[in-house]
């Protein structure tokens, strides 16, 4: 089997501030008072978190809609 | 028909609350059965029955019937149908011919008696006497219930006065078949066994309870009851327990002897089972029904013939009287409003999942999102027949939303910045005429007239110094009335209370408004508002270019002026002043239309908004006059040739302003400041003030980018900050590939990201989106 086949792609982007990889690392992130916390892509030396757009308008736009009707 | 405008605002004061529900549920008639179900003293379900024969569906056209009458075959040959007397088909050619098509459905399509008796028996025992129709209702409905139940004919065959019908007309064979029925385990029929007086106290120690199946005060009941035959109509009780009569006087309606019959069942069943006799019986037998039917534009049809009179229908012909039926329904303001219709259901239902929405700790994302997309057009309230208004409904329910924190905040969160906008520094400005130090007059031109044609409200100001004596001060802001769609009676209070202050400070000159969203906040509010319209109607007007005979137009009445008759009037003069044939649309004036914008519709539900504009603008295919900004934009957004008035007064090119595009949200910001900014110098010789910060990066975007931020609502401000956040920080994502910048900002309650390439002196969006949720991650320095 292809160990690679279920690996995300590598990420296109770069830290803007320092030029380092980002690695998946955990970002609180909170909406509406709820704490969340998740893996996310970031540049685990200045902290810098990427929200891609496909994360913004597909599963973040779910959460975020579910705790509105909270 | 709405006719005071008192009533429908205070339909909804707080919150709905139970007794609040009923009474407006008690509105809508909708749910309420068609007249001919209602006039039958069975209910019989005729509306459905006719869509079953126009289907041909014949056995669910037997088993309609067979559900409320207890021996179809005979009901269908005899019924003296009180139904048709009420039948709506009557004001719209004739009634339908209700009763020959039961008779054209039982005779060719016998159902199979009906084995009905799945219900557990049970151990009381009823006596009958008489087997009229009466008797025999009675002592069916019983048996079918599972009590024991003896039938008492003094003759040797059941049927009674059945049989004086001639045979021609009522067959003995079909008598016999239809009340084998009646042959069960549960049912004793004992033949020739008259009943006397002197039988009674017998039969009334044999038996739980006893019916006497006889005609109210007939010779046959008074024999039998003597001194105890006053019967009770509604509950059928005779002055002795547990003994029960015919209340109806006569035998001269079949129907309404099967109707006493059935209630008299009824009262057995509850007396039996130690239930009320006398409460909510008010559903049984005819009455008349609360449905509201439109007739007035239904074509009228004559009833469909017989081809051979004493024969009957034909199946084609059956099937044709049959689709005369109206299908009644009320559902007038579905009929009218896009949004009632988009929901499937009508204000009954809506009410209830309104109601449940409120009650429940959590809002349903459903409800949620129907109350946040109704327009507050106020239509529903104008065609409804008892002035149920929905809009106030969703307002008083959103505002109950918001009040208990259960406003979803992404709902409304645009508009509400927009309009902060609007009262902030960027916009807002309040100003006595140059040279005055008083004001007779302010003209309020209002946010969306100055965001999408901010060149009219100059030359409007200017007209109006020019034309009235005594000072025309200016005010720039927003009305308040995005806060109280939203239901944010907080925010709406407080904008409302700063622009009165303004006004006071002006010394409260009379208040001169460009649009009727504007018009229709202030005017319970502030004594003598005036729209613009009314004011200029008979003044000299400065027509320019080829405004005058522009030729015909079709008028679109925003919907906040729904019941400003004097504004609708001197709209209309001053189109005719103009030279304009005018196409009235078929549903204007107190009957016009939203074009989607109002209620914040557009925000909620963008999908349904786009069918109301996409609906309205079909209405005619002439050019269409709005006198809103909003209204004038939309349409245009969808490609409707639509001119402001203020076009043919004020503007060179005429072609050119039907076809103008929607000017866009970020567009209309840039319009609102610069207009301020242009008016300050033009008028005040205040120097021109240059844009400041983040409002000076230059943003380049193409078409479909500018598209894009539309429809996320995203404001180039938005992009604007994140960029100089970006920039000045050094947070930001590379792509090594080609050079793109990605960064995000949250200016307040959303975070924006923007993909973006410097050039030269700017920066070209490549991408951008947004997200609510917020990233606590700390980012060092
Ligand atoms: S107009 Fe609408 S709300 Fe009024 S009775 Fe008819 S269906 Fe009900
Ligand atoms: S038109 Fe049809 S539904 Fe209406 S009253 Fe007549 S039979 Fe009933
Ligand atoms: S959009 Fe207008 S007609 Fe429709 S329910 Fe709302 S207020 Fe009534
Ligand atoms: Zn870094």
């Amino acid at each position: 089997m292809n160990k690679t086949a279920n690996l995300p792609p590598k990420p296109v982007w770069k830290c803007g501030k320092c030029g380092g990889e980002l690695k998946h690392g955990t970002v609180k992130i909170t909406y509406l008072g709820n704490d969340l916390r998740v893996e996310e892509l970031k540049c685990l030396n200045c902290g810098l978190v990427l929200i891609t757009e496909e994360l913004a308008l597909g599963k973040m736009f779910e959460v975020e809609q579910s705790l509105e009707d909270k | 028909m709405v006719t005071h405008r008192a009533n429908i605002y205070k339909e909804v004061g707080a919150a709905m609350d139970q007794v609040e529900l009923r009474r407006l549920e008690s509105k809508c008639s909708q749910e309420n059965p068609p007249a001919c179900t209602a006039g039958c003293p069975i209910h019989v379900d005729v509306r459905k029955l006719m869509l079953a024969i126009q289907n041909q569906d014949w056995k669910s056209a037997a088993s309609i019937l067979q559900q409320k009458q207890p021996f179809p075959g005979i009901i269908s040959r005899i019924c003296d149908h009180p139904c048709e007397d009420v039948c709506k088909r009557k004001d719209v050619g004739a009634t339908v011919a209700i009763s020959n098509l039961e008779r054209f459905c039982l005779e060719n399509y016998a159902p199979k008696i009906a084995n009905v008796g799945a219900v557990p028996p049970k151990s009381q025992t009823v006596a009958v006497v008489g087997s009229g129709l009466r008797g025999l209702t009675t002592a069916y409905d019983l048996a079918r219930k599972g009590y024991i139940v003896t039938l008492f004919e003094k003759s040797d065959r059941l049927g009674g006065n059945l049989w004086k019908h001639p045979e021609q007309q009522l067959p003995a064979q079909v008598i016999t078949n239809e009340l084998s029925v009646l042959n069960r385990p549960n049912v004793t029929i004992e033949r020739n066994a008259g009943i006397t007086r002197q039988d009674l106290s017998q039969l009334k120690e044999r038996f739980d309870a006893l019916y006497i199946g006889f005609a109210a005060q007939s010779e046959d009941a008074l024999e039998l009851l003597g001194e105890n035959s006053t019967v009770d109509p509604i509950s059928c009780t005779t002055p002795i327990a547990g003994v029960f009569a015919g209340g109806r006087f006569g035998n001269n309606s079949p129907i309404n002897a099967v109707a006493d019959g059935r209630r008299g069942a009824v009262s057995i069943d509850r007396y039996l089972q130690g239930a009320s006799l006398t409460a909510s019986r008010h559903g049984e037998g005819a009455f008349e029904s609360k449905l509201f039917v439109n007739v007035n534009k239904i074509p009228s049809l004559p009833a469909v013939p017989m081809s051979h009179e004493s024969g009957g229908y034909t199946g084609e012909e059956a099937v044709r009287e049959a689709g005369r039926c109206l299908n009644c329904q009320c559902l007038e303001c579905v009929k009218a409003c896009k949004y009632l219709e988009s929901y499937g259901g009508y204000p009954k239902k809506y009410l209830r999942e309104i109601y449940n929405n409120e009650s429940i700790v959590m809002g349903t994302r459903h409800a949620n999102k129907m109350i946040n997309s109704c327009t507050q057009c106020g239509l529903c309230a104008e065609v409804c027949p008892n002035d149920l208004d929905m809009g106030q409904v969703c307002l008083a329910s959103r505002e109950s939303m918001v009040r208990r924190g259960k406003m979803p905040p992404s709902a409304h969160d645009f508009a509400l910045r927009d309009m902060a906008f609007s009262n902030s520094e960027q916009f807002a400005l309040t100003r006595h005429q140059p040279g005055f130090d008083s004001s007779k007059y302010v003209f309020f031109p209002g946010c969306q007239l100055s965001g999408s044609s901010p060149e009219h409200v100059e030359k409007v100001y200017a007209y109006l110094t020019e034309q009235l004596v005594g000072g025309v001060g200016l005010m720039l802001r927003c009305c308040g009335a995005p806060a109280h769609w939203g239901g944010d009676q907080g925010q709406f209070q407080t904008s409302f209370e700063e622009m009165v202050v303004e006004w006071e400070n002006l010394g409260k000159p009379q208040l001169i408004v460009a649009c009727s969203t504007c018009h229709s906040m202030f005017r319970e509010k502030l004594p003598g508002v005036v729209s613009l319209w009314e004011l200029i109607k008979d003044m000299d007007l400065p027509i320019q270019g080829d405004g005058a005979n522009y030729g015909k137009v079709a008028v679109q009445d925003p919907c906040t002026t729904r019941y400003e008759q004097g504004i609708h009037e001197a709209v209309r003069h001053i189109l005719l002043r103009l030279g304009c044939e005018i196409e009235e649309l078929p549903y204007s004036k107190e009957l016009t239309k939203c074009c989607g914008f109002g209620g914040l519709t557009a925000f909620a539900n963008p999908r349904l908004a786009q069918q109301i504009v996409e609906n309205r603008i079909k209405e005619s295919t002439v050019d269409y006059v709005a006198y809103c900004a909003m209204c004038r934009d939309r349409f245009a957004a969808h490609g409707k040739r639509t001119l402001h008035l203020l076009d043919l007064i004020f503007a060179d090119d005429l072609q050119n302003a039907a076809t103008r595009p929607d000017s866009g949200f970020s567009q209309r910001h840039e319009h609102r400041a610069r207009l301020k900014r242009t008016l300050l110098h033009k008028f005040w010789q205040t120097p021109q003030e240059k844009e400041r910060g983040y409002r000076t990066i230059k943003i380049i975007c193409n078409e479909e980018i500018s598209k894009l931020m539309e429809e996320r609502l995203i404001f180039i401000e938005d992009v604007q900050q994140v960029i100089e956040h970006a920039e000045g920080t050094g947070s930001k994502f590379i792509n090594p590939d080609n050079g793109n910048y990605l960064a995000y900002f949250r200016p307040a309650r959303v975070t924006y990201w923007v993909e973006y390439q410097p050039q030269e002196d700017g920066f070209v969006v490549l991408n951008a989106y947004s997200h609510r949720m917020e990233i606590v991650e700390e980012v060092k320095p």
